[in-house]
């Protein structure tokens, strides 16, 4: 179905947050002082090149070449039936170079850096994805890369530490707070705010101040506009639910950017839901969190009520983070999209389902928002049908789920 | 006249460049808090800054890192921080702005938190992570409680900005004197008077410059581009090498003294003046 399929890629321009970056009440741009003109300068950068032919016709050209877009959608036809429902399809973001959705965004910006005629990019990881995505995107044109990764993260994503150093990236512990994904985003501002000369700060989710969650969100848009006409090719008319996993939200805004003005389509972002419903032990943001101002932005987070940040727990890195996007707590807000959570133990048991039935290996990430579609396609039934978003792969969890499942060793 | 304005006035009659010091609240300990505040004020610090500890200070180097640790692990709130505050205040004469991260506050919500602020004394607030284009909803709260809201410019900071910032603020303008996070360092910015002279064009609010000052010599060297120096990593090294032991508050005092040229002419042994006030790179 890709042979016939227009190369198409990311849309820009098509739902702007107002002029300080707000969709509705969430967003903005609560950042240190010496952080705001380069914000400006960022932001007027990025609208300049978002109208550009030639960048945008070097990003396409990266995503096909270099990325190996378009992905594939696939209906995954035993996983189906397993449920005993809808249709279930898979939108391949795990078949990306480097292994999952964040290569859209890393491009993207890694491009925009050069054009600004920065020489060094730095990034936070939690999963690695993204630090893996954004070291590539540096070799591939010559940037210095530096990434910052919670001390807990790295250990339980090994491997990815491995592929960002082969790939010349200078990997940093970071040994603050809870050593996950919130704290190598403070000390990736913290690099960005002393280097900001040279240095561009590539975030890897729709996260942080303006013009990131609309830039990351437009660089990741190319997901659902791929997917929309796929799924139109394959089978007929539009999905009736599209589920994704929500970290920051970076995979789930970039499918559902296609359908946001389909309103019969329902919209399903997959958090974290850990080990139990008390604070620390998840990070579901819609469910246990509160409007506040974390990390550049105004949108849900996980905080006490001293206003602190609170820890948070999953068994996936990617998804272990105290905030969310500000633009999913407007959709959330609006009614247009609905936040769910799965378990470890229901993602874990989507993870070992999907690769014993479908033959995937999915990332921890993705395996929430598949654990949710599983339940969804017995609840919608027969003759429905639901687009996922499967947005990385596994092989970074092996380790994890060795543990979690009790292989044995031969 | 706010008490920030006739601290900074005292300083233009004196003739003198203004010290500025700013302490973690709660470090060492909660109950040692208002002790600190007194010893600032008993040294001669013209206006006491005191930090919220934040659980994800992004703007700060390792020394306020590590105090806002302790402090949080010693169970500091914002809540309690004010009741500290309110029961210092009587004694310390020196104007008190509290130096926050945004979110302990808007948690509070602005307006519960200026109206307490006030009543505890609490002459202004700078938020590190509120910029002039964020400050309508919180600077408005800060105003109808008499309260400064004081804003911070740095060395990327635009001549327009500076303009804003100048006409929203109220007290003095902090100016960061290098682009990078908290943290004592060796020399002064090569750039400052030069950035110091733009502000002073855009601006005629008082100025106070900080990030990376601790020693007499870089408090003098202030006094030719701005009408006060602000020392904050130093002295929280100051207190995390003293620790929640008797030697706290007379090390502070000695400290501040030291700072600012009077009694001994220099530091304490093992105290300031030198390797162990540097920041510790990560
Ligand atoms: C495969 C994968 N999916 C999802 C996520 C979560 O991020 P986001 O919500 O921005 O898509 C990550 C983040 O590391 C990831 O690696």
């Amino acid at each position: 179905m890709n042979a016939t399929l227009p190369i198409t890629g990311p849309v820009f321009g098509r739902r702007d947050p107002d002029s300080r970056g707000y969709f509705g009440p969430y967003g903005g741009r609560f950042a240190p002082e010496t952080l705001m003109a380069p914000l400006d300068e960022l932001r007027d950068a990025y609208f300049a090149l978002r109208d550009d032919e030639a960048f945008r016709a070097e990003l396409v050209g990266l995503l096909t070449t270099f990325a190996g877009r378009p992905t594939p959608l696939y209906e995954a036809r035993r996983l189906t039936a397993e449920a005993g429902g809808a249709r279930i399809f898979l939108k391949r973001e795990d078949l990306t170079h480097t292994g999952a959705h964040k290569i859209n965004n890393a491009l993207g910006q890694a491009l925009l850096a050069a054009r600004m005629g920065k020489s060094r990019v730095v990034a936070e990881t939690g999963a690695g994805q993204h630090g893996v995505a954004t070291a590539a995107a540096c070799a591939l044109l010559g940037l210095q890369c530096e990434v910052y990764m919670g001390a807990d993260d790295m250990a339980r994503q090994a491997l990815n530490v491995v592929r960002m150093r082969l790939l010349g990236a200078t990997v940093t512990r970071v040994l603050a707070g809870s050593r996950t994904l919130k704290d190598a985003i403070n000390e990736a501002m913290r690099d960005w705010v002393t280097n900001i000369a040279t240095t561009h700060y590539l975030l890897g989710s729709v996260l942080g101040p303006h013009p990131y969650p609309l830039m990351v969100r437009e660089f990741q848009s190319v997901i659902g506009a791929e997917a929309r006409l796929q799924f139109e090719a394959a089978a007929g008319g539009a999905p009736d639910a599209v589920v994704a996993s929500v970290g920051g939200g970076s995979n789930a805004m970039g499918i559902f950017d296609a359908f946001i003005e389909m309103t019969g389509v329902r919209l399903v972002g997959v958090e974290a839901g850990g080990t139990g419903p008390e604070l620390g032990r998840h990070a579901a943001r819609f469910a246990g969190g509160s409007p506040g101002i974390f990390q550049g932005t105004h949108t849900a987070v996980l905080q006490g009520t001293d206003g602190n940040i609170a820890g948070t727990h999953s068994i996936s890195a990617g998804l272990d983070y105290a905030a969310v996007g500000p633009e999913h707590a407007w959709l959330r807000e609006t009614g247009r999209a609905e936040y769910v959570s799965a378990s470890d133990a229901e993602a874990l048991d989507a993870f070992s389902a999907l690769s014993r039935l479908e033959g995937i290996l999915p990332a921890l990430e993705s395996a929430h928002a598949v654990a949710w579609a599983r339940r969804l396609a017995t609840q919608m039934g027969p003759g429905r049908r639901i687009l996922v978003n499967l947005s990385g792969r596994g092989d970074k969890d092996v380790q994890t789920a060795t543990q979690q499942l009790g292989i044995e060793e031969e | 006249m706010s008490r920030i304005d006739a601290a900074f006035g005292r300083m233009r009659e004196e003739r003198r460049v203004g010290l500025v010091t700013y302490v973690t609240a709660g470090d060492p300990a909660l109950a040692r808090t208002a002790d600190i505040l007194r010893a600032l004020d008993r040294a001669g610090a013209d206006v006491i800054e005191v930090g919220v500890p934040f659980s994800d200070p992004l703007a700060d180097g390792p020394v306020i890192q590590r105090a806002c640790e302790r402090a949080l692990a010693g169970g500091a709130t914002l809540d309690r921080i004010l009741e500290v505050i309110r029961e210092a205040r009587p004694s310390v004469r020196a104007p008190i702005v509290l130096f926050s991260y945004a979110n302990p506050i808007y948690r509070m919500g602005f307006a519960t938190f200026a109206a307490r602020a006030a009543a505890a004394g609490v002459d202004g607030l700078l938020t590190l992570d509120i910029p002039v284009e964020e400050a309508g909803p919180i600077r408005a709260a800060l105003l109808d409680h008499g309260l400064d809201p004081i804003y911070l410019l740095s060395p990327t900071t635009t001549p327009a900005r500076a303009r804003q910032a100048g006409e929203l603020g109220r007290g003095f303008l902090y100016l960061i004197s290098r682009a990078g996070v908290t943290g004592a360092r060796d020399s002064l910015a090569a750039g400052l008077p030069a950035m110091a002279a733009r502000v002073r064009e855009a601006s005629r609010l008082p100025l106070a410059v900080g990030f990376g000052l601790s020693r007499p010599e870089h408090v003098r060297a202030v006094a030719d581009v701005a009408d006060a120096a602000v020392v904050g990593s130093a002295l929280v090294s100051v207190i995390a090498d003293a620790g929640d032991t008797p030697d706290l508050v007379p090390r502070v005092e000695h400290y501040v003294r030291w700072l600012r040229g009077d009694g001994t002419g220099g530091g304490l042994p093992g105290g300031p003046g030198g390797d162990t006030l540097q920041e510790r790179e990560c």
